[in-house]
């Protein structure tokens, strides 16, 4: 399996979610997600001040093999992307939970972070579609 | 080589040249180029040689097994090509008048009767250009249906996972909001997933069956009337259709719009971006909306439907009528197959389909949905070999094309990891079937033994593996002179 760090939260989408205080939370796609799509080519982010709706498309990732939804795991506003991607979307393959982040959200409710998956519960889900 | 790189000034291919200046003298002056078209200078013998050359690189169904089936192109019978060429086909100008249209006008209405047989419709419109323009056709005569009925609450279509992308586009397009449902791990819709998404909201569902996954649909039926009774419709997206041609019917299943699909399952090359066609048949309630024109018989004379007869249509797609010459070779080729030969087209497509999923499952490869009968195609996952040996599913097609196989379709589904969908379709031989088999377990045991093989294939094409993300990333189109 591959490398799904323990400090992090997780959605059945392949999102991460790390929550840097503050109702701030910054969002991109898993080690896992990334392997699974092969190299990026393109990545599409929203505009800063856009609302983000859980489940709702918030992103776009596109590789050599297919182009697919990265959906907001939470309701919150969007207040930086990372625009590195957009000239460099192979970051997101060489580091998906660093130089790889796809944005930042302020969240309508900072309590609704606790709800998402653990590291050991995506891990068991990962697993599972793999099978 | 570029033609261009052979160009030197002042030789020219006589034979390849026009033969004289046309007479421009009524173009506008600000509309004629300034200076001379950079057309390559080549002898005759040059152009004939280079055209030669490229035709011979090519990796095609006229030489080679090519399991992208009707997905792509199935092979298509030279007689359909050759007979919608006879000049007085070739050369019907658009504004001819009827009278003078009379039997190309003829051979589109009797296509028009022979689609609704063959799929169960009440109304066939020819006039969508492409698959795409047949979807968007479909989904737009939904939206008029439930406009007509002031019914303006039903912003939602329903997609399956398992979709052509196109699909969801489709509906975006058209103004709807996607909503997707879940496949089951048997392949089928997720059916008390769509009894959760139906409502009021619900404007339709969008289908392909046999699915994307290579299985039948079994609870159509049900789909169906669960659909209607919350008051939406069915599309049925006519990609799969050489799976069930004259079999079954979507008209029968219950769907009330369906686009086909004439340049995959009717005989015209396609996969190139080019002419395609994509008529629209419909059920009852929708035949008010389809598209014009259309073309009427009133038992002597053969004419077209025009908007003004039919004030409901949701209009022209085209400047004309579609694509003439694609619609003439489906003709043909529904008229060459006749009944009898459309069943055979379905039973030796699935038959094929199944005899090498059995041949593959024997030696080993595991298949993506292994309890279900395949249609037309059917999908081996190669997530083992990636796991075990490194060794993807891009690898495996392209170490194919070194034994004189095309690769099948890589990496669709989505759905399904490190995914082949392989469609041998109704005209290949025991034979070549038993050969990509032999083929498959060949790269199998290189992959095992010696993985450099595979990984470093193709060793025999023109040009090595490709650099697919760089062509993404920097597309680079252009010729950029000397």
């Amino acid at each position: 399996m591959s490398n799904v760090p323990a400090d992090l939260k997780y959605t059945n989408s392949h999102e991460w979610i790390r929550n840097e205080g503050d109702g701030i939370v910054t969002i991109g796609i898993t080690d896992h997600a990334q392997e699974l799509l092969g190299d990026l080519v393109f990545v599409e982010l929203p505009e800063v001040g856009a609302s983000a709706e859980t489940g709702s498309e918030i992103a776009v990732v596109e590789s050599v093999k297919a182009a697919s939804d990265v959906y907001s795991p939470l309701d919150g506003e969007v207040i930086e992307v990372n625009e590195a991607l957009v000239d460099a979307p192979e970051q997101v393959n060489d580091s998906a939970y660093e130089d790889g982040w796809l944005l930042k959200l302020k969240l309508a409710d900072a309590g609704a972070l606790d709800a998402l998956m653990n590291a050991e519960a995506y891990t068991a889900h990962a697993e599972s579609e793999d099978h | 080589m570029l033609i261009y790189e052979q160009s030197h000034t002042g030789r020219r291919a006589t034979a390849q040249s026009p033969a004289a200046m046309g007479d421009v003298s009524d173009i506008p002056a600000e509309l004629l180029r300034k200076e001379t078209a950079a057309l390559p200078q080549v002898s005759e013998m040059q152009a004939v040689r280079h055209y030669t050359r490229l035709s011979q690189k090519n990796f095609s169904i006229d030489t080679n097994f090519y399991p992208l089936g009707s997905c792509t192109m199935k092979y298509n019978p030279r007689a359909c090509n050759t007979l919608a060429m006879l000049p007085g086909i070739l050369a019907r100008h658009p504004y001819a008048l009827e009278s003078h249209s009379q039997g190309f006008l003829a051979c589109m209405y009797d296509l028009q009767e022979m689609l609704k047989v063959v799929t169960g419709m009440q109304a066939v419109s020819l006039t969508p250009a492409a698959g795409a323009q047949g979807e968007f056709a479909g989904v737009a005569m939904i939206r008029a249906y439930h406009d007509a009925n002031n019914d303006h609450e039903r912003t939602e279509i329903i997609c399956p996972d398992a979709a052509h992308g196109t699909n969801p586009a489709t509906a975006v397009m058209c103004g709807y909001k996607v909503r997707e449902i879940p496949t089951k791990s048997d392949g089928d819709v997720d059916v008390d997933a769509l009894k959760a998404a139906l409502g009021p909201q619900t404007a339709g569902i969008m289908l392909t069956n046999p699915s994307t996954l290579g299985v039948f649909e079994q609870r159509i039926e049900e789909i169906s009337r669960l659909v209607h009774e919350a008051g939406g419709l069915l599309y049925y997206d006519g990609a799969n259709l050489n799976a069930i041609l004259g079999k079954v019917r979507p008209g029968d299943m219950g769907f009330d719009v369906i686009h086909m699909n004439l340049h995959k399952t009717f005989s015209t090359p396609h996969g190139g971006g080019g002419p395609g066609a994509g008529p629209v048949g419909v059920s009852k309630r929708l035949e008010p909306f389809l598209p014009v024109p259309m073309v009427a018989h009133d038992g002597e004379n053969y004419r077209w439907v025009t908007e003004e007869e039919r004030p409901q249509s949701i209009g022209k797609l085209s400047a004309f009528a579609g694509n003439a010459g694609v619609l003439m070779r489906a003709y043909i080729y529904a008229r060459m197959l006749g009944r009898d030969g459309m069943l055979r087209v379905s039973e030796y497509s699935t038959l094929n389909a199944n005899y090498l999923m059995a041949l593959l499952k024997e030696s080993g490869f595991e298949i993506a949905f292994p309890d279900r009968r395949a249609t037309h195609e059917f999908i081996v996952t190669l997530k083992k070999q990636a796991k075990e040996l490194d060794i993807k599913a891009m690898d495996f097609a392209k170490r194919m094309l070194d034994y004189g196989v095309h690769a099948p379709t890589t990496y669709f589904p989505l759905l399904v990891p490190e995914c082949l969908l392989i469609e041998p379709t109704e005209t290949e031989s025991k034979e070549d079937i038993d050969y990509f088999a032999e083929v498959m377990q060949k790269i199998q045991h290189e992959a095992e033994t010696e993985p450099q093989t595979v990984t470093g294939a193709p060793f025999t094409q023109p040009v090595r593996r490709l650099d697919d993300v760089k062509a993404a990333r920097e597309l680079d189109l252009r010729w950029s002179g000397k």
